[in-house]
């Protein structure tokens, strides 16, 4: 219906003015809106920082305000120094600075590490220590069902029959990698479950960031 | 490492099934909170934490191993990060849509993040209401997220003992008063018990799926749930803060550590016990601050002491979100009022009819019994403030007539232009471009009505008017883009005097290390004179600019604060 309206209104244009003028069909006069009286068009974006027509109003200034500047910059530096602002990798700078001494002086008290409670907090964040995946854990090997126990052996039985010894033994263990590496992903969070994670902080810096990429040696966390 | 792409994948598949609690966390947030959020999470934690940070708040719920997947950061990193966000509040855990035993995933909370921007007030605002001990304690646990009771005391006393004079002592015991102070009047709560949703495999995994699904936003959301929130726990301290040696004998120092620490791992019948800052009730104190301020700035400071005996008298029986207070009959009032404002009965009848003919309806009389029942209009107020607040902005951006052109449109609701000229008084030409130039600005809308189905021009009312609650929004994303852009400068500006600033900080140390080691006064000059006095001239001037655009962020935040309650007292 829309549709129809418009190309009525069109058909009706070009033939009273000709193509190219004014496509109204109505009085522009009848909207108020006069020769002259329509604001300039607009060309392209505005300006990123336009002309103010008005100057803003100053600040409010007192006590109150004076005190609010003073304990946000005080904030913002102490979060600087706490625990929680961590650093991507703390790569020491190749040479040692005398401030960094005196600044690490000055904040000795803020230098602490954090121990998160870790009954807070999902056991996935706690960090883990590294290479924890056991090859010999006593427990392991018992979960595997019984049957499976029996036809390893058993094969390892027929083998050993067969003479060649130290194939059998490469045959065997590479199979019991192979299953580990299956289901090392399963195992991972019962495993995390099992250390003992009171003991595990982050202050340990060194099982903690040893098998991460970066350098973090340093990170106090 | 194979796993994150597969949970990727499993993410993505399970898109259309996304809780509706979710979807509409992420609808709440815009790009300029996002970007706000970003900045404020880098100031106070660092890009790692942002970076993780914002791709969360982007990305709605995630586990850990596609978080770290999609922010190429190391599994540690992201960990560590999250560890942060979830010690701060601003990030909770649940189980995932594929249940208990599924991965856990994150959420961040935008809001919470962007109270950040507010912890001077915060601060400030414990400081009047109790003291040095009450700022501290809650500057403590803002810094720190949350903490137990135990050590807020320990670290409070060190500090109020670092700052007196030699030989004094702070009590651990005031301490515990200002801390119970605060509990008492619900400004701290404790955090809701978090159950172990970490260990995967929990006893309750035969939940159904319909209802895992439903429940993706955690269970510890609602602090308030929990009874024993506003508890004390029973804690035994006592003793009294001890003062930081002076870093000249460094063993000594030492020593002093090692037995602080020694000391912090005693027991004191409070662990696990950890207590946040309740937010909302700081704002019910922001609002009730505003509402009084704005009744004595419109009317007068007595009648503004009535408004707040009339608050204080409610702050128990009314709800957070109620739209009115308890009514309190003028009686209640008149005998509640405090004796040293010396208002006789007949003036407080005066004075509350006053109140509750002022057009801006700060109180309203709910019935006549007991001699008037009063009832304090919050959300009313909130309106009003929240409408006086678009009214200056208009003023001060666009000039006064302009402002006459949005209030003139605010209070006749719809206006055809020739009326707008009219009522408003300024020549049609003028007032067709300041209306042209709130219209682009959005500030005021064009409803089109046509007389006949055709919609032609010439047949249809051209209807402007002011939608207050849009507006208010709109106002509020430009606030949020206003402070963002103003700590975008201040990190430009700190990074183009990097040099400078590094160089004082420099001269700074050699300075005290050689007061420290006594040297003489003419040493310490020369030492000084190795900043050049333009130097000294630009760093002046930077503290000024510095000064100014934290003062900015502060006052920005007080009309962030009014806009985001009127917007949440409207939408309620």
């Amino acid at each position: 219906m829309f549709g129809t309206q418009t190309r009525c209104i069109c058909k009706r244009s070009m033939a009273g003015k000709g193509r190219g003028v004014a496509a109204f069909t109505f009085n522009l006069e009848a909207l108020g809106i006069t020769r002259g009286s329509m604001p300039e068009t607009q060309r392209g974006p505005q300006p990123l920082f336009p002309q103010m027509e008005f100057k803003p109003v100053p600040l409010k200034a007192g006590e109150d305000e004076d005190y609010m500047l003073a304990l946000k910059q005080e904030i913002r530096g102490r979060m600087k120094g706490l625990p929680f602002n961590i650093k991507p990798c703390a790569g020491r700078s190749d040479v040692e600075r005398y401030k960094e001494k005196y600044v690490k002086e000055c904040q000795k008290i803020e230098d602490e590490e954090w121990t998160p409670d870790w009954n807070r907090l999902p056991n996935e964040l706690m960090p883990q220590k590294k290479k924890i995946r056991k090859k010999t854990d006593p427990k392991k090997p018992s979960k595997r069902s019984n049957k499976d126990q029996e036809a390893l052996l058993s094969k390892l039985d027929e083998l050993e029959k067969k003479g060649d010894k130290s194939d059998d033994e490469k045959e065997g263990k590479k199979g019991e990698d192979d299953e580990e590496e299956v289901e090392g992903e399963e195992y991972d969070e019962e495993l995390e479950e099992e250390n003992d994670y009171i003991e595990n902080h982050f202050e340990d810096g060194d099982d903690y960031g040893a098998g991460s990429d970066d350098n973090m040696d340093e990170a106090t966390y | 490492m194979n796993s994150p792409g597969l949970d990727c994948r499993r993410r993505r598949g399970s898109g259309t099934g996304t809780p509706g609690s979710e979807i509409k966390n992420i609808l709440k947030m815009t790009v300029q909170e996002a970007r706000l959020c970003g900045l404020l999470l880098r100031e106070h934690f660092g890009e790692v934490v942002e970076k993780v940070g914002v791709h969360l708040l982007r990305s709605g719920t995630l586990n850990l191993r596609a978080l770290a997947h999609e922010t190429s950061t190391s599994l540690d990193l992201v960990k560590k990060c999250l560890c942060v966000l979830v010690q701060h509040g601003m990030c909770k855990f649940g189980p995932g849509r594929r249940g208990p035993a599924g991965p856990v995933e994150y959420q961040v909370n935008c809001e919470r993040i962007l109270y950040m921007l507010r912890y001077p007030r915060y601060i400030y605002t414990a400081k009047s209401l109790y003291g040095d001990t009450g700022e501290l304690v809650i500057e403590e646990i803002l810094q720190r997220g949350q903490m137990t009771m135990s050590s807020v005391v320990r670290t409070v006393a060190d500090r109020l003992t670092q700052n007196m004079e030699d030989g004094q002592s702070m009590d651990y015991s005031e301490v515990v008063n200002a801390f119970s102070c605060l509990v008492e009047t619900h400004f701290l709560q404790r955090c809701p018990p978090v159950d172990s949703l970490g260990s995967a495999v929990s006893g309750t995994s035969s939940t159904g799926t319909s209802e895992s699904s439903a429940n993706t936003t955690p269970p510890s959301a609602q602090p308030e749930s929990h009874p024993d929130c506003y508890k004390l726990p029973q804690v035994h301290l006592s003793g009294r803060g001890k003062r930081r040696r002076s870093s000249g004998d460094a063993e000594g120092n030492d020593g002093g550590a090692k037995r602080a620490k020694l000391e912090t791992r005693e027991v004191c019948g409070d662990e696990g016990v950890y207590w946040q800052v309740n937010f909302e009730r700081f704002h019910l104190h922001f609002r009730h601050q505003a509402i009084i301020s704005a009744v004595a700035s419109k009317l007068d400071q007595t009648s503004s002491e009535i408004v707040r005996t009339m608050l204080r008298m409610s702050e128990v029986t009314t709800t957070a979100n109620a739209a009115y207070t308890q009514a309190v009959s003028a009686n209640e009032i008149f005998r509640a009022l405090p004796p040293s404002y010396n208002i006789g009965r007949p003036i407080l009848d005066q004075y509350l009819t006053l109140l509750v003919d002022d057009p801006m309806e700060f109180v309203g009389k709910a019935g006549d019994s007991g001699g008037g029942m009063y009832v304090v209009n919050l959300h009313r107020a909130l309106a009003n403030l929240a409408r006086a607040t678009l009214e200056s902005v208009v003023q001060e951006r666009f000039g006064s007539r302009s402002a006459r052109i949005f209030r003139l449109l605010i209070r006749k609701k719809h206006l055809e232009q020739k009326q707008v000229e009219d009522f408003a008084m300024i020549p049609a030409k003028e007032a067709k471009d300041m209306l042209y130039t709130l219209l682009s600005e959005n500030l005021v809308q064009l409803q089109e009505i046509p007389k006949t189905p055709d919609h032609a021009p010439s047949r249809t009312f051209y209807l402007y008017t002011v939608n207050q609650l849009p507006t208010a929004r709109l106002l509020l994303q430009n606030c949020y883009k206003a402070v963002g852009n103003l700590i975008e400068r201040r990190l430009f500006e700190t990074k183009e005097n990097k040099r400078h600033l590094e160089k004082s900080q420099r001269i700074e140390a050699i300075l005290a290390s050689l007061q420290a080691s006594g040297a003489e006064t003419a040493q310490l000059a020369e030492v000084e004179d190795m900043i050049t006095a333009p130097e000294r001239q630009q760093l002046e001037a930077l503290r000024h600019h510095i000064n100014k655009l934290d003062s900015s962020e502060n006052q920005v935040d007080e009309t962030i604060f009014l806009l985001e309650s009127y917007v949440n007292s409207a939408v309620r």
